[in-house]
């Protein structure tokens, strides 16, 4: 012991310093200093000048397309290369991935915006107030696409997505019930075909109301029992059945499940500890689920196609007759060969758009962590006591879960990077 | 206390059989409520299940009629569809190559990206900006299908129509991007499938990002304590953790591509085309199974019953794909998920 404190003076250890030579330092592997920096936009100007070079000064010039792309295959290079030469290979491979994961995330909102914008542009061509006040009554190819509306296709769209919540949110709450609240061996196979389920093709949906109640009874006159609003609601609460019940499913597992054992160990009923107390603790994640599942089925056309079919006057008796509805107005006019129709159905689209984009607004309004305003430590504090040793407790299947739900949930606590 | 003392020990007690300690058995007596309340809940549950049972019995038997007519492995593997000549000659294989094309090419451009792009939410994000980029993909899920397709249709189809050139141009050689002279290259597969990848891009997503997330935060922390830099640890940890999740992520964003209408509707001719020599994804021409479906409707009743023959077949490669992807999910991650 008292050697060793004795010993260092005289190890060489300890001697080094005092030989001459560069300090070695410890580095930080994630170090991003300025002179970085520098190196990054360095080699992203040059690798769009060489580019820039060769594209439009020593060759005829090819698209846009393959300047860009070539561009940013050279900045990589380029960056790799002076990163490597600086830092070693190990940092430069770490730094070029970095560049590739954040351009690949970057790359997601080019479609996106370039979608919207493209829908915002066209449509607000033949967007006017009486748009959402006429139907297309008298509408020949001559008039001018500012001309008629689609107040007939919102009516359609209004009745049809509501009898269809009407119809699968009971069922889906009850089968989402029956996921979590009960301990039946039919779960494992209930849950695996509503996960087969939710990956149908919706056109499966409309073609299977169309087999077994129109096409049966197309002889017997019954306008029940023909291309009505009615159909459409079937179709659309098939493909709307799965979407609510896998989100509510996931937002029923987050409720923690010391509440559901004092509530049963009060003695309180199962069916009463389902209705006081998991319904109201997953009350704002289960509006989410139903508010998605509206967006979801506003925007579907496919099932319509065989169900509601379309109809160019306002016809606002679901149960009778053929229906348009927001959807089947835009497919419909895009398709139509003049102009003024396409506009038309551009107006449609941008309105289509803009409801679907509200009800996601609301969706996350209504899932927005309330916790944060009140200066609460924890997230949503319900998914902080999931049991690790309960296969249906554990969030194993959230990931199938529809794209969006489990964003939406404010309960899922997203874990952090070290 | 144990049962087995019990048992061992007949002899002394046998006098009063009543004062032996015996187990109470526990047990749950639902009350009326809870009686009436787990059926009303089961009944749901198992309605669900008939439900999809239901939806594969009526398309079997609606569509007998088609396939009696012309027999299953003629309708299985001829090209064409004609119903103007007698007897009809439907069949479903010129559909299916080409669905299979189309959501072959939307995978392999959006698997990458959305690969990627989990990582880029889970491992390179702050807090904040985790949050906006899966708002940006969860909005990218939202938008509606046709929305999508109205786009590919008037926008992206001569948009990419360079690309495709320059792709025939210089790599015409390889079979798959050969096009014949004077060819249209809008309304091709490949532009199809470039559409359909935005729109299977958030499930593939989503199921990945969910995957990463779980990894072991002590495996990460170990690989980056033994000297790892951030790209070394989630190739050693991350990736061999997540790889399940991205099998099964891909095969679901498969299904989804495979059953994918209105957009495929709207670009491609739906037309069935014999594949033969070659296949020219990038020049005008294809058909799948949901477009072809959706442009016929209102068809009269032969044709429809060999669309829901048609249908069928759908039905069953997307609920095969997707329970495969839903087993190789759930497999991966129970299996990997627990060391830590």
């Amino acid at each position: 012991m008292s050697e060793t404190t004795v010993t260092p003076p005289t190890s060489p250890q300890r001697a080094a310093p005092s030989r001459p030579g560069p300090v070695r330092r410890a580095r930080r592997p994630r170090e991003f200093t300025n002179f970085d920096v520098v190196v990054l936009v360095g080699s992203l100007i040059s690798a769009l000048c060489f580019n820039w070079l060769i594209f439009y000064r020593l060759t005829a010039g090819a698209s846009l397309f393959g300047f860009l792309l070539c561009s940013y295959l050279s900045f990589l290079a380029l960056f790799a290369v002076v990163t490597a030469d600086r830092l070693g290979r190990l940092v430069a491979t770490d730094r070029v991935m970095t560049v590739v994961v954040v351009s690949a995330a970057a790359i997601v909102f080019v479609p996106l915006v370039l979608l919207i914008g493209y829908i915002l542009v066209q449509g607000l061509k033949a967007l006017r107030p009486n748009f959402f006040v006429n139907d297309q009554q008298g509408i020949t190819p001559v008039l001018p696409s500012t001309a008629g509306g689609a107040s007939h296709a919102i009516v359609g769209s209004i009745e049809q997505v509501g009898l269809a919540l009407l119809w699968s949110l009971p069922l889906a709450l009850a089968a989402a019930v029956f996921l979590n609240e009960s301990r039946s061996k039919w779960r494992r196979p209930v849950r695996i075909f509503v996960d087969a389920m939710s990956g149908l093709p919706s056109i499966v949906a409309g073609l299977f109301i169309f087999a077994t109640l129109i096409l049966p009874f197309a002889k017997s006159g019954n306008p029940l029992f023909g291309y009505n609003g009615f159909m459409a609601s079937l179709a659309l609460a098939i493909t709307m059945l799965p979407t609510i019940t896998r989100t509510v499913d996931v937002v029923l597992r987050l409720v923690p499940d010391g509440l559901r054992e004092a509530s049963l160990a009060l003695g309180a009923s199962r069916a009463r500890t389902v209705f006081s107390v998991v319904f109201p603790t997953a009350r704002t994640g289960m509006t989410t689920a139903v508010v998605l599942g509206i967006a979801r089925a506003v925007g579907e056309t496919a099932p319509l196609l065989f169900t509601a079919f379309g109809y160019d006057l306002m016809n606002a008796n679901p149960f009778s007759g053929s229906q348009e509805s927001l959807p089947l107005f835009v497919y419909r006019n895009i398709r139509k060969p003049d102009i003024s129709a396409i506009e038309r159905g551009f107006a449609g689209a941008l309105v289509l758009l803009l409801l679907v984009v509200a009800l996601f607004a609301l969706a996350r309004f209504i899932g927005r962590d309330r916790s944060k305003r009140r200066g609460a430590p924890k997230g949503g504090g319900a998914a902080v006591q999931t049991n690790p040793d309960d296969p249906f407790n554990s969030p194993t299947s959230d990931a199938l879960a529809p794209a969006g739900a489990l964003a939406m949930n404010p309960h899922i606590q997203e874990p952090m990077t070290p | 206390m144990s049962e087995t003392a019990v048992d061992d020990a007949p002899a002394p007690i046998p006098a009063s059989p009543k004062v032996g300690p015996t187990p109470r058995i526990v047990t749950e007596v639902p009350s009326a409520v809870d009686r009436r309340f787990n059926a009303v809940t089961m009944g749901a549950g198992i309605s669900v299940l008939v439900l999809l049972l239901l939806v594969g019995g009526f398309l079997l038997i609606q569509s007998s009629d088609a396939i009696s007519q012309t027999g299953i492995l003629r309708f299985l593997t001829r090209t064409e569809w004609r119903t103007d000549v007698q007897p009809p000659a439907i069949g479903v294989f010129g559909l299916l190559t080409g669905t299979v094309l189309v959501a072959l090419v939307a995978v392999f451009f959006a698997v990458p990206l959305s690969v990627f792009c989990a990582l880029a939410i889970t491992e390179y994000s702050t807090a904040r900006r985790r949050k906006w980029l899966i708002g940006v993909v969860d909005l990218l899920a939202a938008v509606p299908s046709l929305l999508f397709g109205l786009w590919g249709f008037l926008f992206l189809s001569d948009k990419m129509v360079p690309i495709s050139r320059w792709l025939s141009d210089n790599l015409g050689f390889i079979p798959f991007f050969h096009t014949e002279q004077n060819a249209s290259l809008t309304g091709s597969i490949f532009i199809a499938g470039v559409v359909v990848a935005l729109m299977v891009l958030p499930i593939i997503t989503s199921v990945t990002r969910e995957v990463f997330s779980q990894t072991p935060a002590g495996e990460k922390e170990a690989a980056l304590a033994l000297g790892g830099t951030r790209w070394g640890m989630i190739r050693a940890v991350v990736l061999p953790y997540g790889r399940g999740g991205i099998i099964g992520g891909s095969m679901l964003g498969l299904g989804r591509a495979l059953g994918e209408t209105i957009a495929v509707a709207l670009l491609l001719p739906q037309v069935p085309q014999r594949i033969g020599d070659s296949i020219h994804i990038l020049q005008n021409g294809g058909a799948t199974v949901s477009g072809f479906i959706a442009n016929r409707a209102g068809a009269d009743s032969f044709t429809v019953s060999g669309l829901m023959a048609a249908g069928l077949v759908l039905f069953i490669i997307t609920l095969a794909t997707n329970m495969v992807a839903s087993v190789v999910v759930s497999k991966s991650r129970s299996g990997a998920g627990v060391d830590l």
